[in-house]
């Protein structure tokens, strides 16, 4: 008899691990300079201590390896990872297969925070807290409207997530028409975008997505405790009130911070969680440490579709994970609908 | 031991509970009876903290940690169809494990005893959406076992088992509180099977305790037939009373003789 609790074992995290691993050398590799994938590994191998050898690549390809297509690709997998395992996490505190940071009005909030301290203030250095309040906000309206809508029904949760995003825009719209001088730039980071310049943007989202992430991981036995319910968790000992409210603000913070460096990327966060639901099991103490390594692959090989699908020119990375996406997204709802 | 002490509860103007106290011993087993809506649940779950209330709930000595003192199973549980039984059974641990804490070689021990005891061994790898709803409430009772709780509160534990199955799992909640000493109340609706097991019954009707004593003295036809709304009679057999509802088609071939 096996009573020994899920546990994450070792296959898939190594699996994780190697399919980063591959998307970032690919990443690194594919480009309009032409640099071939041993010459990357070699200039990486280089970069370790004690090792020294000759990548073949002269100043300017290393320049144009680590100062623009690596800062872009690690972007891509710190805004991956975090907004896979903030779609895990409102997934488990909330008990909605369906919750998204896109889909609960968070990335649409934290749209209009940000758009409102770029419009208003021109001040970029507000961005992430506005980001933040106005991703907090929506969010809490939402599970509000959700809960006096419809109880505790996944679907009208996601139906109030749907109004307070649309909402949200709606005021974001208002803001830009009277302030054109920066609708073009807000315009594109709605579309969703990995755009850096070097290694600021990384530095900026790093803390955010490493404190949350971390607050996230170390909870997430109690998310599988959170779904039997509040009264039956409750009566665990576990404070669900103090619980969801940590999450959501962890969860949101590293939401609205990915949000104020990439613009709206959607359905990272579904798409990721299940499939590793559907492949590695129900228990959020696999889903969430999962969902860092699997959302990191994830949008740094979706940013290699943005870069290659029309090049010379670039697809918004949030169109490719949208034409992903949606389709998922209707998967995952017949599943929802058929035999549980 | 558990203690209500002037409990009241008020949710609105068309129900109101107590004020109800009561007193349930070491190693007592008490058995609440009474119509739907009496209030049975409602009274568990005042304990646990589930529902806001007036007057108190103690465990005698005063102290009271959620999670620790008192396990409680609900008439209807939120089972995750994927989750496995023996990791639903584990989440009886929660209350002993930090927040950032794993389980330990001994909680596993727990968990194993707990599932053994209540037949769950083939069944430890099944998603708890593949039971039998006989299956998911013994894993139900598993969890709230695994807490290791003094008090054990169980909100109709038998109520989709079958009688031999019943038999059993009452059988084990038995042994365990005399063994260990635990303070049991059971909300029931099977008042003959009640009567067989519990020291004492409770008789909750509107909110407030209409008949307190021995199976015996609360087990009656007048005291049933009152409070039920039904022609309910009671045999007396060796292992105590029989409680038979009277169809009111019965009744009229009655008066017809």
């Amino acid at each position: 008899m096996e009573a020994r609790p899920a546990r994450l074992s070792w296959a898939p995290v190594l699996f994780g691990v190697v399919t980063v691993v591959g998307a970032c050398l690919l990443g690194l590799s594919v480009g309009a300079a032409g640099l071939d994938a041993g010459s990357v590994l070699r200039a990486l191998l280089d970069l370790m201590p004690g090792v020294d050898i000759d990548s073949g690549l002269t100043a300017v390809e290393r320049s144009i390896l680590f100062d623009i297509r690596a800062p872009r690709v690690v972007l891509g997998g710190m805004v991956g990872a975090v907004l896979a395992v903030a779609g895990a996490s409102y997934q488990g505190v909330f008990r909605n297969a369906l919750a998204d940071p896109y889909l609960l009005g968070v990335a649409a909030g934290a749209g209009l925070g940000a758009t409102a301290a770029v419009s208003l203030s021109g001040e970029t250095s507000l961005l992430t807290v506005f980001a933040f309040f106005g991703g907090l906000g929506a969010v809490a309206l939402t599970y509000a409207l959700g809960r006096t809508v419809g109880g505790r029904s996944a679907t009208s949760l996601i139906l109030a997530g749907v109004a307070v995003a649309a909402f949200a825009t709606a005021i974001q719209t208002y803001v830009l028409q009277r302030n054109v001088e920066t609708l073009r730039e807000v315009y594109s980071w709605i579309l969703g975008r990995l755009v850096t310049v070097g290694w600021g943007e990384v530095r900026g989202l790093a803390p955010y997505a490493i404190v949350a992430t971390l607050v996230l991981v170390a909870g997430r036995r109690l998310l599988d405790v959170l779904s039997i319910g509040d009264e039956e968790a409750a009566a665990l000992g576990v404070h669900v009130g103090r619980v969801r409210g940590v999450v959501v603000v962890a969860a949101t913070l590293a939401t609205a911070a990915a949000v104020s460096v990439s613009g709206l990327i959607g359905f990272v966060g579904i798409i990721v969680p299940h499939t590793i639901r559907l492949v590695f099991g129900w228990s959020y103490r696999v889903i969430i440490p999962l969902s860092v390594l699997f959302g990191a692959a994830f949008l740094m090989l979706a940013d290699i579709a943005a870069r290659t699908l029309v090049a010379p020119a670039e697809l918004p990375i949030g169109v490719v994970t949208a034409f992903l996406g949606a389709p998922f997204f209707l998967l995952v709802l017949r599943t929802m609908r058929g035999p549980s | 031991m558990i203690v209500w002490d002037q409990v009241v509860v008020s949710y609105g103007e068309d129900f109101a509970f107590g004020p109800v106290t009561l007193e349930v011993g070491d190693g007592e087993w008490l058995g609440l009876i009474g119509p739907n809506g009496a209030g049975k649940s409602t009274l568990l779950k005042t304990a646990i903290g589930a529902v806001q209330h007036s007057g108190e709930v103690s465990l005698g000595d005063g102290t009271k940690r959620r999670g620790h003192d008192v396990a409680w199973m609900p008439q209807r549980p939120g089972l995750p169809g994927a989750m496995g039984v023996a990791d639903y059974v584990m989440l009886g641990r929660t209350p002993h494990l930090g927040y950032l804490a794993a389980e330990s070689r001994r909680d596993v021990d727990i968990v194993r005893r707990a599932m053994e005891e209540l037949g769950l061994r083939e069944l430890a790898r099944r998603p708890l959406g593949t039971l039998s709803g006989g299956e998911a409430q013994r894993a139900v009772l598993a969890r709230a076992l695994a807490q290791e709780a003094p008090v054990l509160l169980l909100d109709e534990p038998t109520a989709s088992l079958d009688l031999g199955r019943a038999v059993e799992v009452l059988d084990v909640i038995d042994d365990l509180r005399r063994e260990q000493g635990l303070t049991v109340v059971t909300a029931a609706h099977d008042l003959t099977l009640a009567g067989r097991y519990v020291d004492r019954l409770v008789l909750l009707s509107r909110g407030s305790v209409a008949a307190e004593g021995l199976p015996r003295e609360v087990l009656t036809r007048e005291t049933l037939s009152a409070h039920y709304g039904a022609d309910i009679r009671v045999i007396d057999d060796t292992y105590g009373p029989v409680v038979v509802p009277v169809r009111s088609r019965d009744a009229r071939s009655d008066t017809a003789d």
